[in-house]
């Protein structure tokens, strides 16, 4: 039995069941533009009551533009891609394609394009309602197969991007004492001077650490490691930075601050702080410091490891004055 | 092996025995992690490990931790996304089952470098098919086993399964499918898929 025969540009024999099951999306109209027929799946789109015998455009209309569909319109854009609608639907556009039936009708082909996943939802579609050589159930297939490949990579990127930050704090965190480590203060000072910003420098070194540490035992070596840094934490302002650079040095950078009255008045309260005597279990750690200071606007093009090793060499100058004090870098300005 | 897969060998083991029992499986295939990511790629050797871990610690056969492993996959509530996957493959387990030689096809439309196993699909007599398993994965055929069975309940059909044995190059399931309409199964809807 011979369903379908085709002549080129012109389809003259269809039997129903056979033009549902190819194509359950079809819509025949004669050559008034009276709907003939329409496919299953099309047909769960329309009004309840049925369209047959009526003119289609009172059904369908034209989309981009909207415009009524009229047969000439239609028999003008044989071959070519169709963007019908329902009258009553405004936000459903199917695609399709017209070619002539023999008694001057259309058979008009249609497909849901790319608004298919919302046309499955809202119509309970199944695997039955699309023609078996349909690819459109392998591309649900697909967006769902995408949609929770996505989901898991974007848990992964979640994950990756906590564990970054997680590394990127280690990497700058002094582990005993949770203030910046080294790292931190090359990076600070150079992007400081880089953006040409001021700021102050103090280097402190622990008095009478050692001591402690011999006679105390590590436990309270560790303890007033730890006291230093939340005296030190207290002293500064949170722009400021604190970074314990050695067994019992730490730095201080101070930006936007280079006045030495004020650096020295800074310095003094953090030897005072210092200076008070801590308690660990039943003894008592005593230690002081002496810290050293050098502020950027001394230079005229000031340099980390320059200003380093001036606040240092001041350091030392409080030590050899005695200790428990805090001298400013005086010496031939650097070039 | 793909992290997806050693993943879910992961969430099958936490989700049925215990974040603990996890732990434990971890730390004696020696991971030197504590979870697979699963959008990377991991060495074929620790998913092996992994599942004699998981063999050795709950004192069952790797056969049955790989069975489990299987239904686990398709009827447990976390793995949802993956059982809609499968039931794209036919509208009853008849179907399903004559759409499985696709399934690593499907599996890599999704996810290029997903190594699922290779299928292929014989019938014997009527309603009696060997499933020949392909997969770097040994005991790939009873995990086969398992999702097969949890599949069937899923379509509401009634099946025997059976590992016909097979050696590392091929493993053999028999299946008969004595009733493909026997209950009326889980409903599956092609737009029913909600975003996780």
């Amino acid at each position: 039995m011979t369903l379908i025969t085709a002549l080129p540009h012109q389809v003259t024999s269809f039997d129903g069941p056979a033009l549902d099951r190819l194509m359950p999306m079809h819509l025949r109209l004669d050559a008034g533009g009276v709907i003939q027929s329409v496919g299953p799946t099309l047909l769960k789109f329309l009004p309840e009551g049925g369209v047959l015998g009526r003119p289609v455009a009172e059904v369908f209309a034209q989309r981009r533009p909207t415009v009524t569909l009229r047969m000439e319109d239609l028999r003008a854009k044989l071959g070519a891609t169709l963007h019908i609608g329902l009258v009553d639907d405004p936000g459903l556009v199917l695609r399709g394609l017209a070619v002539p039936t023999g008694a001057e009708g259309l058979l008009i082909n249609l497909s849901f394009g790319i608004w298919v996943n919302e046309a499955v939802r809202r119509h309970s579609l199944t695997v039955a309602d699309f023609a078996a050589t349909d690819l459109t159930v392998e591309m649900l297939y697909l967006v769902e197969a995408k949609s929770a490949v996505m989901h898991e990579l974007r848990n992964l990127n979640l994950r990756l991007q906590g564990a970054k930050v997680v590394a990127e704090e280690q990497a700058l965190t002094d582990t005993l004492t949770g203030l910046r480590n080294r790292r931190a203060l090359d990076m600070r000072m150079k992007d400081l001077l880089q953006h040409r910003q001021t700021f102050g420098l103090m280097h402190i070194d622990l008095d009478f650490f050692k001591q402690v540490n011999d006679t105390l035992g590590h436990a309270a070596g560790d303890h007033v490691l730890r006291e230093v840094a939340r005296i030190l934490t207290e002293e500064t302002r949170t722009t400021d930075l604190a970074a314990r650079v050695g067994g019992d040095e730490f730095v201080l950078v101070f930006p936007g601050l280079t006045d030495p009255k004020r650096l020295e008045h800074i310095a003094a309260r953090i030897i005072e702080r210092l200076s008070d005597p801590m308690p660990f279990d039943d003894a008592l750690c005593t230690i002081s410091a002496s810290i050293g200071m050098t502020v950027s606007v001394s230079y005229d093009h000031p340099q980390s490891e320059q200003m380093l090793a001036d606040a240092d060499e001041a350091l030392y100058a409080s030590k050899r004055a005695g200790r428990g004090r805090a001298h400013f870098y005086i010496g031939p300005p650097s070039p | 092996m793909h992290g997806l897969i050693n993943r879910s060998i992961q969430c099958f083991l936490r989700d049925t025995y215990g974040a603990a029992i996890w732990g434990r499986v971890g730390r004696e295939a020696g991971l030197g992690f504590d979870s697979f990511e699963p959008m990377l790629t991991y060495d074929a050797a620790l998913t092996d490990a992994v599942v004699a871990a998981a063999a050795k610690l709950l004192n069952r056969p790797r056969e049955t931790v790989l069975e489990d492993l299987g239904t686990y996959l398709v009827s447990h509530p976390s793995t949802e996304a993956l059982r809609r996957l499968l039931r794209f493959g036919g509208v009853s387990f008849y179907d399903f089952l004559h759409s499985l030689e696709d399934m690593p096809e499907r599996g890599r439309m999704a996810l290029p470098d997903l190594d699922l196993p290779n299928l292929h699909l014989t019938e014997v007599a009527s309603g009696d098919y060997k499933l020949i398993v392909t997969s770097p994965l040994p005991g790939a055929g009873h995990v086969m086993v398992g999702l097969l069975r949890a599949m069937a309940d899923d379509y509401g059909a009634l099946v025997l399964l059976d590992h016909l044995g097979g050696g590392a190059e091929a493993e053999v399931v028999g299946i008969q499918l004595l009733d493909h309409r026997h209950s009326k199964g889980r409903q599956f809807h092609l737009g029913g898929w909600s975003a996780p």
